[in-house]
């Protein structure tokens, strides 16, 4: 599955960690589940490779709060693209616990969700075969200033016109 | 009234295009109809029994005279020629085809209008009070209020897929005429001591197979926190509601699975970390949003003008209808007519694309070109020179809209059931009409006085039947309709979910059962007693004995 970082099209570095007790985890950018980071945790502490973390729609960024440190990517899953629980994890490892690595959506995601991915503080995607860079900058620019803040860093309606009406005094 | 600027514009006008590509895609077959229903659906597009049906929002309930006309040539144009006004301040089409449908919202963007989040498992059209703004007990215009939450919630981008829908109601008065109780998070704007506006936030309440009153969550709140507080509510609903089942997903089983106390510590967890966040609403975007609600120019009047008492005193249909449709206006010399959509025996909610024109014209003559949608289902002019109330009644009466039933037993709100809508098990209409002309006669409903039946074609209780002082159920037995009868229920402010009476009822004896009902109020009643009054003081074992005395009667 291709992967979009930041509205490019790159070349996965990342590799899930299999359940295979005896493969290695040590060569490369792995990604391991909440089960394998709890089992495994010293192993995978030792290191000097990447380590990212994938967390279902059921498990919270506040279960690995005090290790979020350790990761410089958590991937979050949408079992089906109508569970919305992701976008609201996502804005709380953003927001609430400042994590500034990779926030990736990983499984139902169809361009429809583009936008509201990129609001909520995910910046990178596995996307469908046959969706491309311009699906999501077409996406991600459909609806030009947002009604609410988001953490696009596009300005909102309300301090648009804010900024108007002080301009206008 | 709000009047679009270039953002609002531009969004609406950007989320037709995003809609039409959807469409397109559906239309080559690239988006399954599994993949497509979430996405129409959170844009007011079902697929009923027999064809679409598209549900344009009125945000609460507020609307011109050139938004009824433009309705009015969508009707003609894409549907069959009219439109029927829902139980949230919405208007349904139901004939639309799928391809005109970014045709149909391309040309409501041209008036300000949109079908966004009418359905779907997002933060649904704002609803609030009809009367907002002009009746004189409000503590303040819920209109406001109301346009700040729907800027808010439209596309937000985190509450879109939430476990179920979700609806906001506001209210600013002691009278409760928006069912705040009944929604997800109903807000009752009030003054506290210190004479500073704020809001009582209750959450948790609804209607469909589990009724529950919401509860207060939060007694008082200032007004620049609004928004951050009921963005705390939604993430901890959209972070830990069920998902499981579908039925058991809205907010009112998450407040009863954990209980109000805790479910507010949550909430309040949460919005600690964000109450002086980007959220908080500044003075100065209250106050712009404040001017669009201000009060149009009135003209200097004195109340009770002489050719009104005249009028009245001529014509007792006049005077019927002013009594049970006109209520007393905050301005001196004008008054808020409602204008209802339950001729007897007619379709409640339905009206006809030339009736939405004439319509148009009337209120442009007499009510400054605004109306309003009633969650019951009728239509308000809300300024309306007492002076001319004559003049607007026979005008309406020459078009049949001039029926004097809002609040009486006539004036029913009924669901589409199996007529239109894939999940009614029994049809709802025709009951309706059918206990509209066993009622028609006038003096008999003033005498019944205020009564509100509400009919329902299955149990997801579109048409409020759990808080009908009357409520009425259809449900499908061996395939015949039989309809399940409660009583004592109330959507205002002395809020409650009816009884049911006992087993359901054949579609052939219903009207009789509701004759039954009605004779035991009147035989029990005491002076100036509701119908609601006497069966909360009486009970149900009478009412109960009449209707099925009766039909024992009938069986032997």
């Amino acid at each position: 599955m291709p992967l979009l970082k930041s509205g490019k099209i790159i070349d996965d570095p990342w590799v899930c960690w299999d359940d295979d007790p005896d493969s290695d985890p040590s060569v490369g950018a792995v990604i391991v589940s909440l089960k394998q980071w709890r089992d495994s945790r010293d192993r995978l502490l030792a290191r000097a490779t990447p380590l990212g973390i994938v967390l279902t729609s059921e498990q919270t960024p506040g279960e690995i709060e005090a290790d979020l440190k350790y990761f410089d990517l958590v991937a979050l899953d949408f079992p089906v693209f109508t569970d919305g629980r992701a976008y609201s994890n996502a804005k709380r490892l953003r927001q609430r616990y400042g994590y500034t690595g990779e926030v990736r959506a990983v499984g139902q995601v169809q361009r429809d969700q583009y936008l509201a991915l990129h609001r909520c503080g995910f910046d990178a995607l596995v996307i469908r075969q046959g969706e491309t860079e311009e699906d999501w900058k077409a996406a991600t620019r459909a609806i030009s200033t947002p009604f609410q803040p988001g953490l696009d860093q596009n300005p909102t309606a309300m301090s648009l016109r804010q900024q108007r009406m002080m301009a206008e005094e | 009234m709000y009047s679009y600027d270039a953002f609002d514009h531009a969004l609406v006008n950007q989320r037709v295009e995003q809609f039409r590509d959807q469409v397109a895609r559906r239309l080559t077959g690239e988006l399954s109809e599994d993949a497509f229903k979430p996405l129409r659906l959170m844009n007011g597009l079902y697929l009923q029994l027999h064809a679409y049906m598209l549900r344009v929002a009125i945000p609460y309930g507020t609307f011109s005279s050139t938004q009824l006309r433009k309705l009015a040539s969508i009707a003609r144009k894409y549907d069959r020629g009219y439109g029927h006004f829902t139980t949230r301040q919405n208007i349904q089409f139901n004939w639309p085809k799928l391809q005109d449908v970014p045709d149909i919202l391309a040309e409501l963007a041209e008036v300000e209008m949109h079908a966004i989040q009418t359905s779907g498992n997002c933060i649904r059209n704002v609803s609030a009070d009809q009367f907002a703004g002009v009746i004189a007990d409000e503590a303040d215009d819920a209109r406001i209020w109301a346009e700040v939450v729907r800027q808010w919630s439209t596309l937000h981008p985190e509450f879109t897929y939430l476990p179920r829908k979700f609806k906001f109601a506001f209210s600013a008065s002691e009278h409760d005429r928006a069912a705040v109780r009944f929604h997800d998070i109903g807000i009752i704007i009030k003054r506290n001591g210190e004479d500073e506006l704020g809001f009582e936030i209750l959450v948790g309440g609804g209607l469909g197979r589990t009724p529950m009153m919401a509860k207060t969550i939060r007694r008082f709140l200032p007004e620049r926190h609004l928004l951050s507080y009921v963005d705390a509510i939604l993430r901890v609903y959209n972070l830990i509601g069920r998902r499981d089942n579908k039925y058991k997903a809205r907010l009112k089983i998450l407040v009863h699975e954990l209980g109000i106390d805790e479910l507010s510590g949550l909430v309040e967890a949460e919005w600690d970390r964000i109450r002086d966040s980007d959220l908080q609403l500044p003075q100065a975007e209250i106050d712009r949003i404040r001017q669009h609600f201000m009060p149009p120019k009135y003209q200097p009047l004195e109340d009770d003008p002489a050719v009104l008492s005249a009028h009245r005193f001529e014509n007792a249909t006049f005077n019927h209808w002013v009594a049970t449709n006109v209520v007393t206006h905050k301005q001196p010399g004008y008054a808020i007519a409602t204008i209802s959509l339950k001729p007897i025996g007619g379709v409640p909610g339905d009206v006809q694309a030339g009736e939405m024109d004439a319509l148009a014209d009337l209120a442009d003559r007499f009510s400054l070109g605004e109306l309003r949608a009633t969650h019951e289902q009728n239509l308000v002019m809300p300024h309306v020179k007492q002076a001319n109330l004559f003049g607007l009644w026979s005008a309406l009466e020459g078009l049949g809209l001039g029926t004097p039933n809002a609040g009486l037993i006539s004036d029913i709100i009924a669901c589409p059931g199996m007529d239109y809508c894939g999940l009614a098990t029994a049809r709802s209409i025709p009951v309706a009409q059918r206990i509209s002309k066993r009622f028609a006669d006038l003096d008999r409903q003033l005498d019944i006085g205020q009564l509100k039946v509400k009919i329902s074609g299955c149990i997801n209780a579109c048409a409020h039947h759990h808080v009908g002082h009357i409520g009425i159920l259809g449900v499908e037995r061996k395939g015949a309709e039989y309809y399940q009868i409660s009583l004592g229920g109330s959507a205002a402010e002395d809020a409650a979910v009816g009884t049911i009476i006992g087993p359901a009822v054949a579609s052939d004896t219903i009207v009789d059962a509701v004759e039954a009902l009605i004779g035991v109020y009147i035989g029990a009643r005491n002076p100036d007693e509701r119908f609601l009054d006497t069966y909360r003081r009486i009970g149900l074992a009478p009412f109960k004995a009449a209707i099925y005395q009766e039909k024992l009667n009938a069986a032997a």
